[in-house]
């Protein structure tokens, strides 16, 4: 069978496992919509959860960019792993003890006050849509390139798939189709890890095989580290040592905090502790979470450093027309490009962007060695090759020869990763809409049954407005993904966290947290990014902190505003400082419950 | 209305919590949270610890130390950190749970009637 047909047959095998999962699992309540029933074991809601946190951006992301920065990039390993030890901590179990649906559930009640929960709304779809919006692109890409679909075509099938399981199943639906996903895109993450650990160190342990020696031609120990061995490569090439970070220290402090309190305050992860039967178990079940994430985030930096020793050593003075296939089939999709600056035929890749613009534009022709030409002019730099971060990972099997059906694993990956994060993301946004907003706030009188039927409603409209996201990418998407992380920092982490530690912080305090946290970090990132983009560099930032890591300083300011303000205004009522003393005390969660 | 309707839906489950809030007295609750804030307070020293300490401020420090073929600061940021953080969220866990029987405040069904006799005896 050909690499293409088993690619058809994964995916389509892999969707049918997940609706067969939808139509098994359907929601028959508000409850099991909104926190599946609340009896899910810890070791599945912890699986789940990991498929729920680790989107697209993890699968097919993160290992390129480490790849590309090396020390680097470990602000996401730290501040994606770091936040879950803050939510089994200091969140998850006080959350599940409240015992409610929904985040803004806990800051409405909490805070005594309506305004409180919209704001949390507010947050919430805002966070949550800029981050779905970037799991289109995710799907996007692996339809396009492995699927040879167009990317609509590709997009409207993962939204149809979706739909089935988030608008029948609900929380419910998701559960066990993440469970189900999580094993398929771990599987498709170790398997050419594993492989590609063995070729290069003879470790079939990744984590390992990343501090091991380098096997030489013949196969025996060549004395060189990889790490080494790719640190000495790259500095021939002009670029940085791998192991050593060119931001500045509190930059890297600043980003993986923000990265890390947003973790711990993103509404997708904070709703899974509510489908848990009790408190204990949500601290379990954010430790097995972790172990879940772990195996990949674990993984990810050794890929990055095996990829990155590997694509050097197949492009660096090839031969354009001795190039492996992969090249071609990924020139294709636009995300590899060469241009022969010194008219060789052979490819020279080092420092420095390529191109310039730094994005390929594509011409229709073709040039003398078959490679497709440019309209970009050359840029100054000696470099001739641009390749995109995203392909690291979906062309490692390639790039390492390995066989067709690992291939057509990967593309089964990605898509499983993809869709299990926008799901989790259209749940929290469809409860929010149908719970927070319609019941709580505008139509409190509406029944069970209405408001089950109003929160499919929300999310049928959510997984189209997706969609849309989707096929039209505004500009500004790809860029504000990341920041989705400072956002939730800023905003929502700082009330739940002062909500459950202190009493005396009360709603006039949380509400003008929350808005100067917002507002603060949303000014910040907006004026950087679009407003004054050629501003961007660490001469104008506010104490040398870029917009990724500005979260970090908007979650202080957040904090202290809410205690100055708290400490100048009354304290909340009794029955509001009783609540608090009663979800410090795990006896008694019972089921989550409404009013 | 619909509060009473879920608490009699599932039969194993914990009495709702306003009838425990009775029979917890205050001294247990504040000896338990105290207890609780000084695990918490060393749990996150140790988390503070490996990510922001040995994986950024000392990473550059801990890197002329050499362990597995890694540098020891690189280490600590790309795969140690980590290793450490689940065990973190076990420690406490398992550690907490201690605590809650010891005060009478644990979520176990069947401990929690005993517990409370041996507090009010």
């Amino acid at each position: 069978m050909t690499t293409q047909m088993l690619t058809y047959l994964f995916v389509g095998l892999s969707f049918a496992l997940y609706i067969g999962i939808a139509v098994w699992s359907r929601a028959g309540s508000t409850k099991d919509f909104y926190v599946a029933g609340g009896g899910v074991h810890p070791v599945v809601n912890g699986m789940a959860t990991a498929a729920d946190w680790m989107s697209a951006a993890s699968f097919i992301s993160m290992a390129g960019i480490i790849s590309f920065v090396g020390f680097d990039g470990s602000v996401y390993l730290l501040g994606w792993t770091g936040g879950y030890v803050l939510l089994a901590l200091l969140l998850a179990p006080y959350l599940r003890k409240f015992g409610r649906f929904t985040v803004p559930d806990f800051i409405g009640e909490r805070y005594y006050s309506k305004t409180a929960r919209i704001v949390a709304v507010v947050c919430l779809i805002f966070v949550s849509f800029t981050y779905v919006a970037g799991q289109m692109r995710g799907v996007g890409i692996v339809f396009s390139r492995f699927l040879e679909v167009e990317v609509n075509t590709g997009v409207v099938i993962g939204m149809a798939i979706v739909f089935m399981y988030a608008v029948l199943g609900g929380m419910k639906g998701i559960t066990y189709t993440q469970v189900a996903q999580y094993c398929v895109l771990i599987f498709a993450y170790m398997v050419p890890a594993i492989f590609i650990s063995l070729m290069i160190t003879g470790n079939p342990i990744p984590q390992l095989g990343f501090g091991a020696e380098v096997l030489d031609a013949k196969g025996l120990g060549s004395g060189v580290s990889v790490l080494e061995k790719l640190d000495g490569v790259l500095m021939d090439l002009g670029f940085g040592a791998y192991t050593q970070g060119s931001k500045s220290t509190i930059d890297m402090f600043a980003i993986t905090a923000a990265l890390m309190f947003g973790t711990a305050g993103l509404p997708h992860v904070l709703v899974r502790f509510f489908t848990v039967p009790k408190v204990s178990d949500a601290r379990l079940s954010a430790g097995y979470a972790l172990v879940f994430i772990a195996i990949l985030y674990t993984t990810a930096p050794a890929v990055a450093a095996f990829a990155r020793l590997n694509l050097v050593d197949t492009v660096q003075d090839t031969a354009y027309a001795d190039a492996p296939a992969w090249f071609g089939n990924w020139e294709k999709t636009g995300l590899i490009a060469w241009q022969d600056k010194n008219n060789d035929g052979v490819m020279q890749y080092s420092a420095g962007a390529a191109l310039s613009p730094t994005k390929p534009i594509f011409t229709d022709q073709k040039g003398i060695h078959g490679e497709r030409l440019l309209k970009n002019e050359p840029s100054a730099s000696a470099n001739e090759v641009y390749i995109d971060r995203d392909i690291m990972v979906l062309a490692n099997p390639e790039i390492a020869n390995l066989p067709g059906w690992v291939i057509a694993l990967v593309a089964a990956g990605g898509v499983a990763a993809a869709l299990s994060t926008a799901a989790g993301l259209l749940l929290v946004i469809s409860s929010s809409i149908s719970h927070d907003l319609l019941k709580q706030t505008l139509m409190p009188n509406i029944s069970d049954k209405q408001e089950l039927l109003f929160a499919r409603i929300a999310a049928a409209v959510a997984v189209c407005v997706a969609g849309l996201f989707g096929i039209y990418p505004p500009a500004f998407v790809a860029q504000v993904v990341a920041f989705a992380f400072g956002l939730a920092a800023a905003s929502l982490f700082p009330a739940i966290l002062l909500g459950i530690f202190s009493k005396r912080v009360n709603k006039e305090g949380a509400i003008t947290g929350m808005l100067v946290g917002l507002i603060f970090t949303f000014s910040y990132i907006a004026y950087f990014k679009f407003y004054a983009p050629e501003l961007n560099n660490s001469v104008n930032w506010l104490l040398g902190i870029s917009p990724e890591g500005i979260g970090f300083l908007g979650m202080l300011m957040n904090i202290a505003a809410a205690l100055v303000v708290s400490m100048m205004t009354a304290p909340p009522p009794t029955d509001v400082q009783d609540l608090v003393d009663d979800i410090r005390i795990p006896t008694g969660a019972g089921v989550a419950h409404e009013h | 209305m619909s509060e009473q309707h879920y608490h009699h839906q599932g039969e194993n489950l914990p009495p709702p919590s306003h009838h425990d809030q009775q029979v917890i007295t205050d001294a247990a609750a504040k000896g338990y949270w105290r207890a609780n804030l000084r695990l918490l307070a060393q749990l996150l020293t140790v988390w503070f610890a490996v990510s922001f300490g040995f994986g950024i401020l000392l990473a550059d420090w801990l890197d002329q130390f050499s362990f597995f073929g890694f540098k020891l600061g690189f280490w600590f940021a790309q795969q140690g950190a980590i290793y450490v953080f689940v065990a973190l969220i076990f420690i406490y866990a398992r550690r907490i749970v201690v605590i809650e029987r010891r005060f009478g405040v644990d979520d176990d069904d069947r401990d929690v009637d005993a517990a409370n006799d041996q507090g009010a005896s």
